[in-house]
């Protein structure tokens, strides 16, 4: 039988809103291996969904050197679109699940098309304020369509658990890591067999180089957008039965800044990997620090990491050229 | 349009180009000490809160503005600046010393970010910055015997040439004459071999160091200079909003403090300025809105946030120089007039560039 303690560690959003109530601080290994393993694979879970918004922000970023700070807020619309296939419409999970993605990706395609690409060689923190500006809308839309309530999406997955030996385990976090796993296979295939992927991998490199090579470069940034857009809808569906889903969802992506930073800007297995290192850092401070530790210890460990690789993990070392 | 022959070396040095300057600058000065005349207490309020604002935005606009190193994370450096004000304050030293002292302090505080910051660029120090935010909110909110933790508590009101520092006139002109001290000292700064040196570093870390400029010792003064600012700027916060909260000084702050920068316009003391006061006004700004919208949307709640955003979103796409960008377009259109040619500031096409291999 799972202890209470370890039942309630189940989801990043239990660490968001610091729903995790331990008393006092435990040594490692009271509660013996079962207990070390129970925490990793919640750890992997929250993980999973930071390295998914991360992975969201490298796409983008490697492509177009900008940051997108509104990510947050698309995994909260896209979370919202799919309640309102799911919920409000009654479209069977799967098919909502897609639709939803679709919607979303149409709609990173359109952002781009029409307000993005005009800033493209602007300052890039005139970007950062831009898409901040862009986060404030979507959260206000969010508001005033769906309600300032707080709304919780039925999946095949909840209230339901696995059990590996001793170790259990429940289904919406088994989801949430097979979600990731399967992205991630889908990203490197796309990357690293398709035309349209390697084209994406040119025009981030060299736009100029991109475009000589007949790369139509603006659509190819275009369905980065789209990608991104989608796989930040993919985060917010996995994560929607844990931590529900209201208009301020959206700020879990401050944590996703670390894991993106800590393995590097410009590598997507990197942001998958720092996404793992956060979440797992996050559970197991959370039961064996003292409460203060709790909310620091990733951003501390992020911050050490970086002063010793500037590039975070994984990230490229750019040399400059005179 | 003006030319300036010079033919004095004073002219060179002087703080203002020609009579002009003299004569609408004095106007300014005239008109802002008249302030307390004119206006109600409720504007006088927050005009004190934009020059406070704008203080704060001197430091982000040295560290971001000239030197080029973008910080998330200035909330933090005005939240050290209120909290060890008030700590100070609450322990008996006097106002006079207690600024100063928290000054210190803070400009230490940020030379202890430079450290670990001083390898990093761009996105990578941004989001350090943002994190170091994080770790000192939550020092706020844990080192309850300094900061009473989430309860917070009430700033000390000094007595200042025998009247209380909360009568809104006095702690206006307060107010009025640190933003003016402090301006005068930025602006001497950036004439001074280290701001130029700090210009340098913006403009290119390899011509800069090729042309001996030490690039960790001046971006750590940069950090500790802004971080001084910031501070001193906090001083004045913890006493207009009277009461110190951890939460008073979360992201959302360090996002307005960046906003001034960028808003006003990078590169630009006089965009502090207009900064401050865009984001000092907005608020009052959309509410005035919200009274011409139907009462069906009016009465939404979330609808200011998103005002908010929209405004950020058309000033970013349509004037990403900033509000002084396009003040000097304006005032070049009006000088040149009827000869003013659009051209005159368009850049080259900027698709391909990259801040990569700056």
């Amino acid at each position: 039988m799972p202890r209470r303690h370890t039942e309630r560690i189940t989801s990043p959003a239990a660490t968001t809103v610091g729903r995790i109530t331990t008393t006092g601080r435990r040594l490692p290994g009271e509660g013996g291996l079962t207990e070390v393993l129970q925490l990793l694979v919640n750890g992997l879970a929250a993980g999973c969904i930071y390295g998914l918004i991360a992975l969201g922000f490298v796409l983008i970023y490697k492509a177009t050197e900008m940051v997108n700070f509104a990510q947050g807020d698309l995994l909260m619309l896209g979370a919202f679109a799919a309640y309102t296939y799911i919920g409000l419409f009654g479209l069977p999970y799967w098919l909502g699940f897609i639709l939803a993605v679709l919607s979303m990706a149409i709609f990173g395609f359109t952002l781009d098309a029409v307000v993005l690409r005009r800033v493209i060689g602007q300052p890039q923190f005139a970007v950062v304020i831009l898409t901040i500006g862009l986060g404030f809308i979507f959260r206000s839309a969010a508001t005033l369509i769906w309600g300032p309530d707080i709304r919780t999406l039925g999946t095949p997955f909840s209230n339901s658990i696995s059990q590996f030996g001793p170790i259990v385990i429940p289904d919406v976090n088994l989801s949430i890591i097979g979600g990731t796993l399967a992205i991630s296979g889908v990203m490197y295939g796309f990357f690293r067999y398709t035309k349209l992927g390697v084209a994406m991998q040119a025009a981030s490199q060299n736009q100029l180089a991109a475009y000589y090579m007949g790369i139509p470069v603006r659509l190819v940034f275009s369905l980065i957008w789209a990608i991104s857009a989608g796989v930040a809808t993919v985060a917010g569906i996995l994560l929607a039965p844990v931590s529900l889903i209201d208009p301020s969802t959206g700020f879990i992506a401050i944590r996703a800044f670390s894991a993106a930073v800590l393995g590097g800007f410009t590598s997507l297995p990197g942001a998958v990997l720092g996404g793992l290192i956060i979440g797992v850092i996050e559970q197991f401070s959370a039961l064996y620090l003292d409460e203060g530790f709790k909310d620091v210890a990733a951003p501390v460990v992020a911050l050490i990491v970086l002063a010793v690789y500037p590039q975070g993990l994984l990230g490229q070392r750019q040399r400059k050229r005179v | 349009m003006r030319f300036v022959f010079k033919t004095d070396y004073r002219q060179d040095i002087g703080l203002f180009r020609h009579n002009g300057d003299r004569f609408w600058y004095g106007l300014l000065v005239l008109l802002v000490a008249a302030a307390p005349l004119l206006l109600d207490r409720f504007y006088l309020g927050e005009l004190t809160y934009v020059f406070v604002l704008a203080v704060a935005g001197i430091g982000i606009m040295l560290l971001t503005g000239y030197t080029g190193l973008v910080s998330l994370g200035h909330a933090a450096f005005l939240g050290i600046g209120a909290y060890a004000h008030g700590y100070f304050l609450q322990q008996g030293v006097p106002f006079v010393l207690s600024v100063p002292l928290a000054t210190l302090l803070t400009t230490a505080a940020g030379l202890l970010v430079a450290l670990p910051a001083l390898r990093m660029t761009g996105i990578y120090l941004a989001i350090a910055t943002l994190l170091f935010a994080v770790i000192i909110e939550q020092v706020f909110i844990r080192w309850e015997s300094v900061t009473h933790g989430f309860r917070g508590f009430s700033v000390g009101v000094p007595q200042v040439f025998g009247l209380p520092l909360t009568d809104p006139v006095l702690f206006y002109y307060i107010c009025f004459a640190v933003l003016a001290l402090a301006m005068l000292a930025a602006i001497n700064l950036l004439r001074s071999p280290t701001g130029r040196a700090f210009v340098a570093i913006r403009d290119s870390e390899i011509a800069a160091q090729s042309m001996g400029v030490h690039l960790a010792r001046y971006k750590a003064t940069a950090f500790a200079i802004s971080a001084g600012f910031t501070g001193l700027a906090g001083c004045l916060f913890a006493h207009k909003i009277g009461y110190l909260a951890p939460d008073a000084f979360g992201i959302i702050l360090s996002i307005q403090l960046l906003l001034m920068a960028v808003i006003g316009g990078l590169g630009s003391l006089h965009g502090v300025v207009f900064g401050a006061l865009f984001v000092g006004a907005l608020p009052q700004v959309i509410a005035v809105l919200r009274d011409y919208l139907p009462d069906r949307i009016a009465q939404q709640p979330g609808l200011e946030p998103g005002v908010f955003g929209l405004i950020l979103v058309a000033i970013i796409l349509f004037e990403p120089q900033g509000i002084y960008g396009r003040w000097r377009k304006v005032k070049l259109y009006f000088q040149l007039f009827p000869m003013y040619k659009a051209a005159t500031f368009k850049r080259q096409k900027t698709y391909t560039r990259s801040e990569r291999n700056k």
